[in-house]
């Protein structure tokens, strides 16, 4: 497989060349940082687009189908019209706090979406804990929603802020103990070190069979809870709450939550992909070599891509598939079922580790 | 080099806001009303502020999640090595475990997890 390596070895060779090592760390971070907005703003547009296709198509609608073709230039407009409008300030708000969080919101999922492996050699943040530091980079954000709510002065938007920030907390935990149950299995916690096993061993959900399904089912449900979707969704229910925790936020402010929110999706399907799928590692069934070298030739981020699409897809058909859940209904699916199924699976994995029963 | 792309990358996040926001304020229209700065709850004017007591399962939700995620967290390191360490350690977590579900029954028991 191509590594990525290469080219960012190349490019650091070409620049400590004509300038000191300082300015070329500047120029190499400047030059990652354009390109993380470039991926970030990209993503977002796509999945918005989407979202609302996909939608349409579960309720027999067309969707946008006015601006562009297809509909194609919609999310532009809609881009163009948020950064037109307004930011108002409202009287009662608590001025600092309700500017604040949505700093918070973006640059916890930027990191976190830093964090993701593109193709071999092509990842921004590699720690060697690097799973357990996206479990603590994306959970900064349930912090930029309760300020929101809180700094609102509205009793809506405390309302979901309290909701969302109990909901986000209480499905960290299986998406906690999901992940510990996987890292049994690889027994390391580093992104490409997870992944360049799954390249050379096959993909962690074949691997670890039973409670490796056990932990990806819990994983997506968890996962659509703590992007504040699907049938999880009521922090925001527009019916009842106008908008939940962004009620005050006009313009371009409201478009960082939007923006975030999507982004958090594509990362949730992105860590699924990782941890379960393979991350950018191809298709191998084991004593195929005409097929497995076939697939080689298929690069890393289209692979990684494919897959992260495919997640979010199967996301947003459990999104437009259920009804919304009552906040003790979701409380209770959390603490009663997802808590302990996770611990028995976890019990499991390590037993199945322990006396290697996985392939 | 992980940590300067570390920073690079709460940096980035900061600075798109900032500059982003400031865009916005550069072209958005701008225009004062007082009815435009009342709080977006139901058409009439706001009673009272709300800030202020809360309901209390939210707490009682947050002390319990605190609990259990800190324990979590200790379980990290073991499942790095857990190949590695054999029998022994697999029986202690096992322990651990126990003590963690023991945790979770007696706030079942308790009602802790009821929402009334």
């Amino acid at each position: 497989m191509f590594d990525f390596k290469i080219v960012t070895e190349w490019l650091h060779g070409a620049l400590t060349g004509i300038m000191p090592e300082w300015a070329a760390i500047l120029t190499e971070s400047v030059l990652v940082a354009l390109a993380v907005i470039t991926l970030y703003a990209v993503f977002a547009i796509i999945l918005i687009y989407m979202e609302r296709k996909v939608c349409a198509f579960f309720q027999c609608r067309l969707g946008p189908n006015r601006v562009g073709k297809w509909g194609l230039l919609q999310v532009f407009c809609d881009v163009f019209k948020m950064l037109t409008k307004e930011i108002i300030n409202l009287r009662n708000t608590d001025m600092f706090l309700h500017n604040l969080a949505p700093f918070l919101v973006v640059t916890a999922s930027m990191v976190t979406f830093a964090c993701l492996p593109w193709n071999r050699g092509a990842q921004m943040i590699d720690f060697n804990v690097g799973l357990f530091f996206i479990l603590a980079a994306s959970s900064v954000g349930v912090v930029g929603i309760l300020l929101a709510g809180w700094s609102s002065n509205n009793k809506y938007s405390l309302i979901g802020a309290m909701r969302s920030g109990a909901q986000i907390i209480s499905y960290e935990l299986s998406i906690g103990m999901t992940m510990l149950t996987m890292i049994c299995l690889t027994g390391t916690m580093s992104i490409q070190g997870i992944v360049e096993q799954q390249y050379a061993e096959g993909w962690n959900i074949f691997r670890g069979h039973i409670p490796a399904v056990i932990a990806f089912l819990i994983y997506l449900i968890a996962g659509n809870a703590e992007c504040n979707r699907g049938p999880f969704d009521l922090p925001e229910c527009e019916s009842e709450l106008t908008a939940g925790y962004h009620t005050e936020y006009s313009g371009m402010h409201f478009g960082y939550y939007y923006l975030a929110e999507y982004l958090n999706l594509f990362i949730c399907a992105g860590i699924a992909t990782l941890v379960f799928l393979g991350g950018w590692a191809p298709l191998h069934i084991a004593g195929l070599d005409g097929f497995n070298n076939v697939m080689d030739f298929i690069p890393g981020a289209v692979w990684f891509i494919g897959k992260t699409f495919f997640v979010v897809f199967l996301l947003m058909w459990m999104r437009w598939t259920f009804p919304r859940l009552r906040i003790d209904q979701i409380l209770a699916l959390e603490w009663k079922y997802l808590v302990p199924i996770s611990m028995l699976n976890l019990v499991l994995m390590a037993l199945l580790v322990a006396f290697g029963l996985h392939f | 080099m992980n940590f300067t792309l570390l920073v690079t990358a709460v940096v980035t996040g900061v600075a798109f806001v900032a500059v982003v926001t400031l865009l916005a304020k550069l072209i958005a229209p701008r225009s004062y009303n007082a009815q435009k700065e009342e709080a977006y709850e139901c058409g009439v004017p706001t009673r009272g502020r709300s800030w202020m007591q809360f309901r209390i399962g939210y707490y009682l939700l947050a002390i319990l999640f605190l609990m259990f995620d800190v324990e979590t967290m200790f379980l990290f390191p073991w499942a790095v090595v857990m190949n590695t360490l054999g029998p022994g350690g697999l029986f202690s977590v096992l322990f651990f475990l126990f003590i963690l579900v023991l945790g979770l029954a007696y706030a079942w028991r308790k009602g802790a997890l009821k929402w009334q």
